[in-house]
């Protein structure tokens, strides 16, 4: 479904991505993992449109989308989430997942009537959040919730865009334990009919959720399998997982 | 439901304020103060061009330091015509909105790539090079601008030339312009600028391009704030360049921000202030010289109070005058 193929990124002499090649299929999900500064959020910078890649190509369900900008990609299907959150802090929760639904329902040229009690949006920005379990805190202000709503947020959202494919960038960022355990249980349950690119800090998040795992280092992919081939693979143990 | 449009008991000040719109003629019947039929004119007028520029400030977080351009734009697309002796309202009107319209899509198109501070000067440089054009255009007056003789003609129906029907003229006009950019902010439309103003980079990776949106919003501003300037280009009768000074753009931005940004009714009362302060000081000044208590103020202290006096509204009441009507009391 997407395909990175020899993707690169330099910044001044260091090289963020090199040499990257992936392959997300349909209906898994693929996590990639690696230390601080392994250029993980480069990589997805990129497969969102945010950055552009000094060589290489992604390809995204057959298609060339390396020059595609952010918005174009997102109405063929990629949705991302954030790893610092990025909302629309004064909007409600409601109003932040309806701008996501507002989105795939053709354009927003129209001037007239009112989208604040539009059931095309708000029903299916109802679905969003329930999904994640916030649709008792649907008319909260984004600003005012907690840390963790606002991860929630960020996944209602992505998923309100119906994607084919699901960018998430470390959902769990800044989670308590009881918090990440929650959001497992919405992402397990999200997995069963979309297909994921995670990235991931939380190693027992990743190792129950993913199907494919990548390590990055030094923007380096230097391996690919399994949850056993990783755990068992010497030199990943060496780079990332310590010596346990 | 609208966290960020609100809807609070300001609105009897608002509804106030229409009320005393709609009756001012009737009061300048009894008491013969024609004067102020001539003062709620411009600032009715001066409310849309504010009204317009909240569309951009508020709505769409693009602080536009060139807006008076529409203003003198709108104003000239009744001049120039009249100087040519066509007094046809209508095609006054569609010559003001083709100008703005294309005006904002060109100059638009540019400003918007730009951000912040950028996005002001390059506004401003549009809206100079706009002025100076006009400056130096000697057939239509240049510096010393122009004399509409006679004002737009809309149809037997409607005869401008008396004051009262230009005052509810542009009263209509008032309104409509509140209830369509109301429907507006609160549609679809609306809710892509509004937010694209919170938080742009967002609104792209959920699927829009709001640079295109932002475009749509700046040309319909521009547009609105024309059909400003084709009121007061009739309503002065004399037109020059001095209507799209720069100060003229600070002034309506100062408008704005005194109403309460992001309010649709704030840009309204700040325009109503605005002008108001500016004609009652300089009468306080004289009423308290006149009182013989020795000392003489001089008279331009006005300037001085008026800008005091703005400054503290805009401090003490955030959010403008609506931030201090809808203000609650901290617990």
């Amino acid at each position: 479904m997407l395909d990175i193929l020899n993707l690169e990124k330099q910044f001044g002499g260091i090289k963020a991505v090199d040499n990257v090649n992936l392959h997300v299929k349909e209906n898994e999900i693929h996590a990639i993992i690696g230390p601080n500064g392994a250029g993980k959020t480069t990589l997805i910078s990129q497969v969102a449109g945010e950055l552009m890649p000094d060589a290489g190509q992604i390809r995204f369900m057959g298609r060339d989308i390396t020059f595609m900008r952010p918005a174009q990609r997102a109405r063929k299907g990629l949705a991302r989430s954030f790893q610092i959150t990025s909302v629309m802090l004064p909007m409600t929760l409601l109003e932040n997942v309806s701008m996501a639904v507002q989105s795939r329902k053709g354009h927003s040229f129209r001037f007239w009537r009112a989208a604040a009690n539009d059931r095309e949006l708000i029903d299916e920005a109802v679905l969003a959040l329930d999904a994640v379990g916030l649709s008792n805190r649907a008319n909260r202000v984004a600003k005012e919730v907690s840390h963790g709503e606002h991860r929630q947020l960020e996944i209602a959202m992505a998923i309100a865009m119906e994607p084919r494919l699901l960018l998430l960038d470390e959902p769990m960022a800044g989670m308590g334990q009881e918090e990440s355990r929650e959001l497992v249980a919405v992402l397990n349950e999200i997995k069963k009919h979309k297909t994921i690119l995670l990235i991931e800090h939380d190693m027992d998040a990743v190792f129950s959720l993913a199907d494919q795992i990548s390590v990055l280092v030094y923007g380096k992919i230097i391996a690919t399998g399994g949850k056993d081939e990783i755990r068992a693979n010497p030199e990943v143990q060496q780079a990332y997982l310590g010596e346990s | 439901m609208n966290s960020y449009l609100p809807r609070t008991l300001s609105g009897i000040v608002y509804t106030g304020v229409i009320v005393v719109f709609a009756l001012m003629p009737v009061f300048v019947q009894f008491s013969g103060q024609i004067f102020y039929l001539d003062i709620f004119s411009r600032i009715m007028i001066l409310a849309i061009a504010a009204l317009s520029l909240n569309l951009l400030i508020g709505y769409g977080g693009m602080i536009s330091l060139g807006h008076a351009a529409f203003l003198g734009i709108g104003a000239y697309c009744v001049g120039i015509p009249v100087y040519y002796e066509i007094y046809n309202g209508w095609i006054h009107l569609a010559l003001a909105i083709v100008a703005c319209g294309v005006f904002a899509l060109v100059t638009g198109a540019i400003s918007l790539r730009t951000k912040g501070v950028y996005f002001i000067m390059i506004t401003l440089a549009f809206a100079q090079m706009v002025y100076f054009t006009f400056v130096s255009l000697e057939e239509y007056g240049g510096d010393d601008g122009l004399v509409i003789e006679l004002r737009s003609e809309f149809g037997s129906w409607l005869d401008l030339e008396d004051n009262i029907a230009l005052y509810y003229t542009i009263f209509a006009v008032l309104l409509l312009s509140l209830f369509f950019v109301h429907r507006l902010v609160h549609a679809r439309f609306g809710r892509v600028i509004l937010g694209s103003k919170f938080n742009d980079r967002r609104m792209q990776s959920l699927g829009f391009e709001t640079y295109r949106y932002r475009l749509v919003c700046y040309v319909i501003s521009g547009i609105l704030c024309g059909i400003a300037g084709l009121f007061l280009g009739n309503f002065t009768s004399f037109i020059s360049p001095e209507m799209m000074d720069w100060t003229r753009s600070g002034e309506l931005i100062f408008m704005v921000i005194l109403g309460g940004t992001g309010v649709l009714f704030g840009p309204v009362v700040g325009a109503g202030v605005f002008i108001l302060l500016e004609v009652w000081l300089p009468q306080i000044i004289t009423f308290i010289n006149g009182l013989g208590l020795g000392a003489k103020l001089p008279h331009e202290l006005w300037h001085l109070i008026f800008g005091v006096t703005l400054i503290a509204v805009v401090l003490f009441g955030r959010g403008g005058i609506h931030g201090l009507l809808t203000r609650k009391k901290r617990p």
